[in-house]
């Protein structure tokens, strides 16, 4: 019998929602960005990020149902994300998705977005266990020991900044605007990444990652040089890109050696970064590695992932009740943190 | 009327160590509101924070605006670095906690200012180049009674900068 899985997220900028058929095959997934907000509103939008997710969340399911052509009660279960993220957006999610499975008497499943990132393979690739996922986007830099469909084993996380978040402070640095991890990878394909030597931050055996010294480093370096012409940005871009990518690429790597698996996973919005998908192909799978990566609108934030692992939750009866609250940090079991 | 007085810290390790001592004159409700430039070194004032807290370790809340720490005095780590305008800080909720039972700390607090409570501890972190480009000044401005108690150890930490 199929499952049918409402997944429900807010946990930061994007309003989405999406319909998962058996855990893994993608029915609707619908972000806010993508719909028509003027046509909504009457040309009125609301600036706000929870303002934006209360007054977009309605519409948003409402789309999903559609495309996935089915009604409300054809769904078995609901899943939205509890953290870690916003607390005030991440409530819209949730008291929405309590009052549907309340309304409906259906069941509530709340789940890790950092986890999710990771199930979002499921709806594209047949991924063997365990393989070894990095999970890199403007708020997070994780690396996971992955064993099976709920078994998500924390062996490494950012001790400061996120990766893309030094790509977009880096990016407001050489006046590129915000977000501007997309620019530094336009600019940095005209640009030479030997240019300039950044340092390779936290280059040691841990599993941990530290951007914001290499932040530091690129400000010192502006500060103390200067921007002098197009071709210095785009060697800049190139080179600062680069100190990120390596870094991210070769604790990957370091990772799945030392936990001998055979298959790597690369999620969350940065895994759209041209770069690190080149040098997953040039520096890990060459190495004899598979490398898995979702598509674009897989990786960044959206509800598909949430509902994908929504259903093995749910066919794992790991129902949450009505008393599901949001949570702004990552929550780790402190025994499953080795590094 | 508040007031204020200046040192030099000449690493991380310094502005992590200012960070931690100024929890010795905090309580449940204070604010402190973090005001620099990228790189100055405000998240590492925080880990400092932190650490006097005995918290876990934070990192940097920009992406998410508010992380929170729970412990015997809980850490609100607020970064309003992507917010336009200080209606959105508004909008956040950011009550709830900032007078609540925990310490708030606020990156990039001079958007806000307007919103923080009497009594919000102020401190600046701003680059020293001529010394160190490590080196940072930390201002510290506040209500007068308990800035003469941060200054008496800020004084046996670090060099007071005179005016």
């Amino acid at each position: 019998m199929k499952t049918l899985i409402l997944g429900i997220e807010s946990s930061c900028d994007e309003t989405a929602a999406a319909v998962v058929k058996d855990g893994k095959e993608l029915l609707s997934n619908i972000v806010s960005s993508q719909i028509d907000i003027h046509n909504i509103f009457g040309g009125v939008v609301p600036e706000i990020a929870s303002r934006k997710h209360t007054e977009t969340i309605v519409e948003v399911i409402k789309q999903s149902l559609k495309e996935a052509s089915i009604e409300l009660k054809d769904i078995d279960a609901i899943a939205v994300t509890e953290g870690p993220g916003l607390i005030g957006s991440l409530l819209i999610g949730i008291s929405t998705a309590k009052s549907l499975a309340f309304a409906l008497d259906k069941p509530l499943v709340g789940v890790n977005h950092l986890e999710a990132h990771i199930s979002a393979i499921h709806l594209q690739d047949k991924i063997g266990f365990p393989f070894i996922a990095l999970i890199v986007s403007g708020g997070h830099t994780n690396l996971y020991l992955v064993n099976d469909y709920l078994d998500f084993k924390l062996i490494g996380n950012t001790r400061d900044d996120a990766a893309g978040e030094a790509f977009d402070k880096g990016a407001k640095m050489l006046g590129l605007g915000y977000p501007g991890g997309m620019q530094v990878d336009k600019l940095a394909k005209k640009g030479s990444a030997n240019a300039i030597r950044f340092p390779r931050p936290l280059n040691d055996k841990s599993f941990d990652f530290s951007f914001s010294g290499l932040k530091t480093s690129l400000i010192n370096f502006v500060n103390k040089n200067g921007v002098n012409s197009d071709e210095e940005l785009n060697n800049i871009c190139a080179s600062f890109q680069e100190a990120i990518v390596e870094t991210l690429i070769k604790k990957t790597l370091n990772a799945a050696k030392k936990y001998k698996v055979e298959n790597i996973l690369i999620a969350g919005g940065v895994a759209c970064n041209s770069r690190l998908r080149e040098l997953s192909k040039e520096n890990i799978e060459t190495k004899g590695f598979k490398v898995f990566i979702p598509a674009p609108n897989l990786c960044t934030d959206n509800a598909a992932m949430i509902a994908a692992l929504g259903h093995y939750r749910y066919k794992n009866n790991d129902i949450s009740d009505l008393r599901l609250s949001p949570y702004s940090t990552n929550k780790v079991n402190p025994k499953s943190y080795t590094s | 009327m508040d007031h204020n007085f200046s040192f030099i810290v000449k690493n991380q390790a310094e502005t992590k160590l200012a960070g931690r001592l100024i929890t010795k004159y905090t309580e449940a409700g204070s604010v402190i509101a973090l005001i620099g430039n990228l790189g100055a070194g405000k998240t590492v004032f925080t880990k400092g924070v932190a650490e006097g807290l005995e918290l876990e370790e934070p990192n940097s809340p920009t992406f998410v605006i508010m992380k929170a720490y729970e412990g015997r005095i809980p850490l609100y780590h607020f970064d309003v670095y992507r917010l336009s305008e200080q209606s959105e800080f508004e909008e956040i909720g950011y009550e709830e906690f900032i007078y609540g039972d925990g310490i708030s700390v606020i990156e990039w607090a001079d958007k806000i200012l307007d919103v923080l409570p009497d009594g919000t501890v102020i401190i600046e972190i701003s680059n020293f180049e001529e010394v160190d480009e490590n080196a940072r000044i930390i201002t510290v401005k506040g209500k007068k009674e308990w800035l003469s108690l941060y200054k008496n150890m800020a004084e046996q930490a670090f060099q007071i900068l005179k005016k």
